[in-house]
């Protein structure tokens, strides 16, 4: 594993890799001195050519908690502003000596660009590109999917993967990174998902995909999910009428109170709701659903930092071959 | 045809079963008469073959003392993050580090590791300790020590020195961790290679 950019190709055995070692990387955070030597003296570039508030800061919070130097770069107020191309930045990234480059970006394969050329020599890590995938924000969806269900078992989480989950992702897919991420990371670990979106959120092609398609809430609560996910409205992307008023959406596809209140109803006593942040209370999700017991959205937080601690001290330690392609010496 | 093969050196079995047993009833009773007691005793074990040979000796520090509840006082310290080769080796994943209720304040922490060798391991591991508390006092116990220390460490306790040439394997192999080729339980000590 040289660079994290989608988790549509990622193996179990490295996603199980990256919950695992993200496991202990959660015990550091309980601890009085909350920094690991590990990554002494590298460098991690976070290169943002787009907003984010908590992916930025976790990235920064993970690579610092290990010791590596951090240098934060947003293409507002920097000469991206001024016309330079993403090959110059990253050129001038590599001469200055970056180890890794966390990247965000509009253009969907931004980060893959990064990776397959030879623009720069470092480990990239995909922090969202365009409408493609978001790996890592995925990756602690999953991390706190799976704690959640052990902590219900009795069972420790190390090794273990998400077989037979039922799983909702509901909202806005269309425009959605964090869902396609989730819907490729999820089949990997043998969850079961289930879509929820108006049709004219839903991508062409969503049949191809490996997991179902409801345009009905109610319905798919009823037949029961261990998780509902619910993705932000993206306002930033809606340039066309996706559905006729923010009103209509929140009472056909919003979490509401009344289907707070259904979860109850229908002895879905351990159903977590997730939200990958930043919210639009009262749009895809309630005040009441976003506060309750249920809502695991400030725990995705908190693990946010492990998995990604997990994710760069894996790809940045020592010899990063794939351990899944264990090589097959051929004597001859 | 003039290449000669030099047949392979078998492993030598340096300790057995009941040497193992010995050496950790006299290391366990060395711990206990050098603390004058079991007071304030913690046993922290190095992944992954000082964890189980941790919590043989408490069994024996508490046979022999019987205040001492042997599960309270033994903990895991994993020395991953702190090693000085991650850049040089294969990605090491974690091991947990779990620490006995008591914490390590104030303790005498005990640091439990199979082999002695360069150093390096206790290097990393006192400083793992310093991150996660300060004891009153560290000492090591190490089942095997080889010697060609790369570092000013050396161990208080040990089960057996063994003097080697670099170029052989020690390996210890315990029933918890490891399994016999032929899929039986092993305790024991091997000496691998070398001329």
């Amino acid at each position: 594993m040289k660079h994290l950019l989608s988790t549509e190709d990622l193996s179990l055995a490295n996603a199980i890799r990256i919950l695992d070692t993200a496991e202990e990387m959660a015990a550091v955070g309980d601890r009085e001195v909350k920094k690991l030597p590990a990554l002494r003296g590298r460098t991690v570039v976070n290169l943002f050519f787009e907003d984010s508030t908590r992916t930025r800061i976790s990235f920064e919070a993970a690579a610092k908690r290990l010791s590596a130097d951090v240098i934060n770069f947003a293409a507002k107020g920097s000469s991206v502003s001024k016309g330079e191309s993403l090959k110059d930045t990253a050129q001038t990234l590599a001469a200055m000596g970056a180890d890794a480059v966390v990247i965000r970006h509009w253009a969907s394969g931004a980060p893959h660009r990064l990776a397959a050329t030879d623009w720069i020599d470092a480990a990239v890590i995909n922090a969202g590109d365009g409408t493609h995938e978001h790996p890592t924000q995925a990756l602690l969806d999953a991390f706190t999917m799976r704690r959640h269900w052990a902590k219900l078992g009795g069972t420790g989480s190390i090794g273990a993967d998400l077989a037979g989950m039922r799983v909702a992702i509901a909202g806005d897919v269309l425009h959605s990174r964090v869902a396609r991420s989730n819907v490729w990371l999820l089949r990997t670990l043998g969850a079961e998902v289930t879509l929820v979106a108006p049709p004219t959120l839903l991508p062409i092609g969503v049949e191809q995909w490996p997991c179902k398609v409801s345009y009905d809430m109610d319905e798919t609560l009823e037949r029961g999910v261990d998780a509902v996910m619910m993705l932000r409205v993206q306002g930033e992307r809606m340039n066309a009428s996706f559905f006729p008023s923010t009103r209509e959406y929140s009472r056909r596809w919003g979490f509401d109170d009344n289907r707070l209140r259904a979860l109850d109803r229908l002895g879905l006593k351990d159903t977590i709701i997730m939200h990958p942040g930043p919210m639009n209370r009262g749009l895809e999700i309630s005040a009441a659903a976003a506060d309750s017991p249920r809502s695991t959205v400030l725990s995705q937080v908190k693990n946010g930092v492990s998995v990604r601690m997990a994710a760069l001290y894996l790809l940045l330690s020592g010899d990063t071959r794939e351990p899944a392609a264990t090589p097959t010496k051929e004597s001859n | 045809m003039t290449s000669v093969t030099s047949a392979p050196v078998p492993a030598r079995v340096v300790l057995n079963q009941a040497d193992i047993d010995r050496a950790l009833t006299r290391i366990a009773h060395e711990i206990l008469e050098a603390n004058k007691g079991s007071k304030d005793l913690v046993l922290l074990g190095i992944p992954r073959r000082g964890y189980p040979l941790a919590l043989r000796l408490a069994q024996k520090i508490a046979a022999a003392d019987p205040t001492v509840d042997a599960a309270a006082i033994v903990g895991q310290l994993d020395v991953t993050m702190f090693r000085d080769d991650l850049s040089h080796q294969p990605t090491r994943p974690p091991y947990p580090t779990q620490l006995p209720r008591t914490g390590i304040d104030n303790k005498v922490v005990v640091l439990i590791d199979d082999v002695l060798y360069s150093g390096r391991t206790i290097r990393a591991a006192l400083d793992a300790i310093i991150d996660l508390g300060r004891p009153r006092i560290v000492r090591l116990a190490v089942l095997i020590d080889r010697g060609h220390r790369e570092l000013p460490i050396r161990a208080d306790h040990v089960g057996k020195n063994l003097p080697t040439s670099s170029a052989e394997k020690v390996r210890v192999r315990l029933e918890e961790t490891d399994t016999a080729p032929d899929g039986s339980s092993v305790n024991e000590v091997v000496i691998e290679g070398g001329a």
